[in-house]
């Protein structure tokens, strides 16, 4: 018994309407408005502004490693390291701080190191042709090991004043900064993946990396790209997680690649690479976040939420594979009957 | 392809490359702290290694076809404390019966993952990500966050790992026996034979009449079934059980499994590999405060040695281990 798994061609041209609404996203959409609808109705301060804005502190972070993670993924990849890269990022700002830096290289020192872990996991996978998942396990305990050497079981805290505005400030009345930053990426990686060259690219890398191969396209300069962009918005994610608590431990982010996973699969990202969108991503962002606040307002413990969010990941992908499966079924049996 | 140098030879044979890392590390802390290589203090290095030499060599099975089961730090805590609560509950319970029930509870909780790997076809990762968190929350619900302490277990049920026997514990030797188990399993029987065909290469095995799938639920089954023992062994070693037990040792056991030459790709890997990497990183990880370095280093040194091992490991792939079904060259 073979199973290969069925690749569905990304962006398919012209559908008609029904398979439009049977999409991905379409789903995801009606799970986001049940969603929102139970939050009201558990609580009546859920609909307040600050409240709302409250809710989107929770999950923007692990959103902006979710979209470069998107593309990793669509291309075959996967970083599991991203969270330890956030410790590692985090500690080596509070390092920095301690020696006297100010917000802005704060920032561009967390960035530079996310991009450098990033780089490194990319660099190894590609020159010595090692899956990602061996290598990024590795990574996970070095990065965080290196921020135990470092802080052990010690805190960093005192930033300066005007650090606290990367997590905690406000652009617009109660639109947040880490929010606002996150819709302009969001668009940013839309574009990147669906109108340009280097977006084919990754979806080609991800269908059949050696026909990609074969086509021209540098696969082994791709993948190290999309591995240090993944690290870079990693780093991003630790300088807006530092400056919201305002302080450093080497447990900082702990299982946030887990989740962060989750959101992409969730997604509409097809695991095996090759198909997903960042509309789907955006929309899933969304559906963990309301969820898990939803949660939160009825006091369920964050390891009980752990649960929900396993199952989610184990039936979101299972449910399409078993429906596919239904289909293809009954339609061999149509088939056998005309 | 036969490489004819002698360092060749000792590369494509990772074990005893390994073999003797490990004794330059015992030369190398033994002439630092000559306790530490003294028979006794071997004895309980190996008795706190018991457990991820298990660990490592079931989940050797699991890597390969091919798959990986994170889930399984997450299925001995909460068979952990199922058997912990159970005690509590039934203090008559002889500790055999809980040792029997330990294997079952490991052995449903890794079929589930088994059964959603083969028949629904998810891949592994996936599968034991979610089960991972899942089965860890489960130990939470089951507990409702509290500990299970050592005064509130029977002494047969902390008895079991800690007699010893020809000055090695129950534990050592348990682990030994299913280290030889595991050994005869992978040469000997027909199943063990048919899990290398099936990681090497899965089309050639389907063509030679093997269930690809149902392999993978069998390396599931065991992976299961050896993390609920555990869970049990681990438990009553330490006389305690809450939520937190073994967080994140599934990392360690991929790591021990990597370390010892065990092919991510599938196919390829030894017991011995798998026995050697976990007897590696438990040295380390008992020799680091004998030689004076903060266990805060432990983490980083481990993270540092699974990649160091994947490039090496990369590098002699290349030149082929033990394979059951080759590919076709291209």
């Amino acid at each position: 018994m073979t199973k290969e798994i069925s690749r569905e061609l990304p962006d398919s041209l012209n559908g008609d309407l029904r398979s439009k609404l049977m999409r991905w996203e379409t789903l995801l959409m009606v799970f986001v408005a049940i969603a929102f609808f139970t939050n009201t109705q558990l609580s009546p301060y859920f609909l307040d502004p600050w409240s709302l804005s409250d809710a989107t502190f929770n999950f923007t972070e692990k959103a902006i490693i979710a979209l470069p993670m998107a593309l990793l993924i669509i291309a075959r990849d996967i970083d599991l390291s991203v969270a330890s890269t956030i410790a590692l990022a985090s500690v080596t700002m509070g390092f920095a701080n301690s020696m006297g830096a100010g917000p802005i290289e704060l920032a561009m020192i967390g960035m530079a190191v996310g991009a450098v872990a990033g780089f490194v996991n990319g660099w190894i996978i590609t020159k010595f042709d090692i899956p990602a998942i061996v290598v990024t396990i590795g990574t996970m305990s070095l990065y965080r090991g290196i921020a135990y050497i470092v802080l052990g079981d010690d805190v960093y805290r005192s930033y300066p004043d005007g650090f606290a505005f990367f997590g905690q400030g406000y652009v617009w009345g109660v639109v947040s900064f880490e929010f606002v930053l996150f819709l302009c990426l969001a668009v940013v990686f839309g574009v990147l993946l669906h109108k340009t060259t280097f977006g084919r690219r990754v979806y080609a890398i991800g269908n059949n990396p050696t026909a990609a191969l074969f086509s021209g396209i540098n696969v082994k300069r791709h993948r190290l790209f999309l591995f240090t962009l993944v690290g870079l918005f990693a780093g991003v994610a630790a300088v807006l997680l530092t400056s919201r608590i305002g302080s450093t431990r080497p447990s900082i982010a702990m299982g946030w690649e887990l989740e962060v996973i989750t959101m992409v699969v969730l997604g509409g990202v097809n695991i095996m690479g090759g198909s997903g969108s960042i509309v789907g991503v955006f929309i899933a962002v969304f559906l963990m976040g309301l969820v898990t606040f939803g949660m939160g307002l009825m006091n369920v413990p964050g390891i009980v939420m752990s649960i929900f969010t396993g199952l989610l990941l184990i039936l979101v992908i299972g449910t399409p594979i078993i429906w596919r499966r239904i289909l293809s079924a009954r339609k061999l049996r149509s088939q056998k009957q005309g | 392809m036969k490489s004819t140098s002698m360092i060749g030879k000792l590369i494509s044979h990772r074990e005893w490359l390994l073999g003797a890392l490990i004794i330059m590390m015992l030369v190398g802390v033994g002439s630092a702290a000559p306790f530490f290589v003294g028979a006794a203090n071997l004895a309980e290095v190996f008795d706190d290694t018991a457990i991820l030499i298990m660990l490592a060599c079931a989940q050797m099975l699991v890597i390969l076809t091919r798959c990986i089961d994170l889930s399984v730090a997450s299925n001995l805590a909460f068979t952990g404390m199922c058997v912990a609560l159970f005690n509590v509950a039934f203090p008559e319970t002889s500790a055999f019966v809980t040792l029997v029930m330990s294997i079952g509870i490991g052995l449903i909780l890794g079929a589930f993952n088994g059964l959603l790997v083969w028949l629904v076809g998810i891949p592994s990762i996936v599968v034991t990500l979610g089960t991972m968190s899942v089965y860890r929350g489960f130990v939470f619900l089951l507990s409702d966050g509290e500990w299970v302490n050592a005064h509130e277990m029977t002494p047969q049920f902390l008895a079991l790992p800690r007699a010893t026997f020809l000055d090695l514990t129950v534990l050592s030797w348990i682990a030994i026996a299913l280290t030889l188990v595991m050994f005869i399993f992978t040469r000997f029987t027909k199943t063990g034979l048919s899990i290398f065909a099936v990681g090497g290469n899965p089309k050639a095995a389907v063509y030679s009449g093997l269930d690809v799938g149902k392999h993978q639920f069998i390396t599931f089954c065991i992976s299961g079934a050896v993390a609920g023992m555990c869970g049990y062994l681990w438990v009553s070693r330490y006389a305690v059980a809450y939520v937190e037990v073994a967080l994140a040792f599934e990392l360690q056991v991929v790591a021990a499994c990597v370390i010892g030459g065990i092919s991510i790709a599938g196919g390829i890997g030894s017991i011995w590999g798998a026995v050697l990497g976990a007897i590696f990183l438990g040295l380390i990880k008992n020799a680091l405060p004998v030689i004076g370095i903060s266990p805060f280093w432990q983490l980083a040194i481990s993270g540092l040695v699974i990649v160091l091992a994947v490039i090496i490991n990369s590098r002699s792939e290349k030149r082929g281990g033990r394979r059951i079904l080759r590919e076709a060259h291209q």
